[in-house]
């Protein structure tokens, strides 16, 4: 089962970098996602490695709670998009002054 | 195993692509290369039920999502290059790169002793004893899904939510503007002319002619004539003498000299009705 927790864990890593420097708010999502699933790719094969399906079970509860999230996170996108014109993640940096 | 070295490096490289590409909307299709291949890998690690939720939740809906939601924002949305912190983007690679190397070293360095199996666990159907632990060992945290998922669809609702600060315009209202507007500018209260309907085309790129032979602009979408896909004038008269050709004579005498009138101009000249009297 090593080489599956090997890619789950490259995955995980390009999708950390691609949040950190990624512009655009929605690859920033699309990047979360990718972590997300690198993460359910290692809780499926660790439930394989242990015979036991609490693994799966948990990757599924992770999907659930994935799709709630790019839903919310979509949402408040399309929000900012719609007052400031802009998708980009540096462009809302009002709290920041 | 094959499968599996078949499929990663594809979706390796799906990944690695997603950090390239300039535009929105390849970064998505990539990812769903990206999570075909990590439904493959699922049903070769004996899940097949999380294969197809990966296919039908992760494909059919939240790539489909992310593909709306880039619509509505604009397609060609691409990522400026400009860095905002200094050396930011220089550092977030660096730690990436040492976050992948003690993730891959530390794994691999890992002994994960003989693989079990899930043919056991499996053994009534992979379905049914899901369903077994979801609803006993699971069920607390399955009902608290349901309220998640409730808070997700309100809070959904309520930012796309928008107050109406004007009047929602009336049938009544909309006809006062038109005529409004007719009075002050001249123009035309009337729904826009109908695309052209010719010997060959009825298609909505072909414009309708006016009675002095030149093409009537209003006629076709705004958008076909952006696109540039508008059929001119000048080309329909060309059809119109080759369909003469076919027919071995000219079935209209009069058609031939529309045809040559509208030949000399180049481009369909603006005959706008409505611009010209401002009338009253």
């Amino acid at each position: 089962m090593t080489p599956y927790v090997l890619l789950s864990a490259v995955l995980f890593t390009i999708g950390s970098v691609g949040v950190l420097t990624r512009r655009n708010a929605i690859v920033v999502f699309m990047c979360i996602e990718l972590m997300l699933n690198a993460s359910n790719l290692a809780l499926v094969a660790f439930a394989k490695q242990h015979g036991d399906l609490d693994g799966q079970v948990t990757a599924f509860f992770v999907m659930v709670v994935a799709a709630a999230e790019v839903v919310i996170g979509l949402a408040i996108i399309m929000t900012i998009f719609r007052t400031r014109r802009s998708a980009s993640v540096d462009d809302a940096s009002l709290l920041k002054y | 195993m094959n499968t599996f070295w078949v499929l990663a490096p594809v979706m390796v490289l799906a990944a690695l692509g997603i950090l390239f590409v300039r535009k929105a909307v390849h970064a998505a299709l990539l990812l769903a290369i990206v999570m075909i291949g990590l439904a493959c890998l699922y049903l070769s690690l004996n899940a097949p039920f999380l294969a197809l939720v990966q296919i039908a939740v992760y494909m059919g809906a939240i790539l489909m999502l992310f593909l709306f939601v880039l619509m509505l924002v604009g397609v060609d949305a691409a990522d400026s290059v400009v860095e905002t912190i200094k050396g930011q983007r220089f550092l977030a690679v660096l730690g990436g790169l040492i976050l992948g190397a003690l993730l891959v070293v530390g794994l691999s360095q890992m002994s994960l002793g003989a693989v079990v199996g899930l043919d056991d666990a499996n053994a009534p159907g992979n379905i049914p004893a899901l369903a077994d632990l979801l609803f006993s060992k699971y069920v607390f945290a399955f009902e608290v899904t349901s309220a998640l998922l409730i808070t997700a669809a309100v809070g959904a609702m309520v930012l796309a939510h928008r107050e109406r600060l004007e009047p929602k315009p009336t049938q009544a209202s909309l006809a006062a503007q038109r005529m409004q507007d007719y009075a002050l500018s001249g123009k035309h209260p009337g729904p826009l002319p109908t695309p052209g309907v010719f010997a060959r085309h009825n298609a909505v790129d072909t414009p309708a002619l006016l009675p002095d032979g030149t093409a009537a602009e209003a006629s076709v979408s705004r958008v076909l004539a952006a696109r540039g896909t508008v059929r001119s004038a000048p080309a329909m008269a060309g059809d119109i003498a080759d369909i003469e050709r076919q027919l071995g004579e000219a079935p209209h005498a009069g058609r031939d000299q529309t045809a040559a009138a509208t030949t000399e101009e180049e481009a369909p000249a603006t005959t706008n009705r409505d611009e010209e009297a401002p009338t009253s």
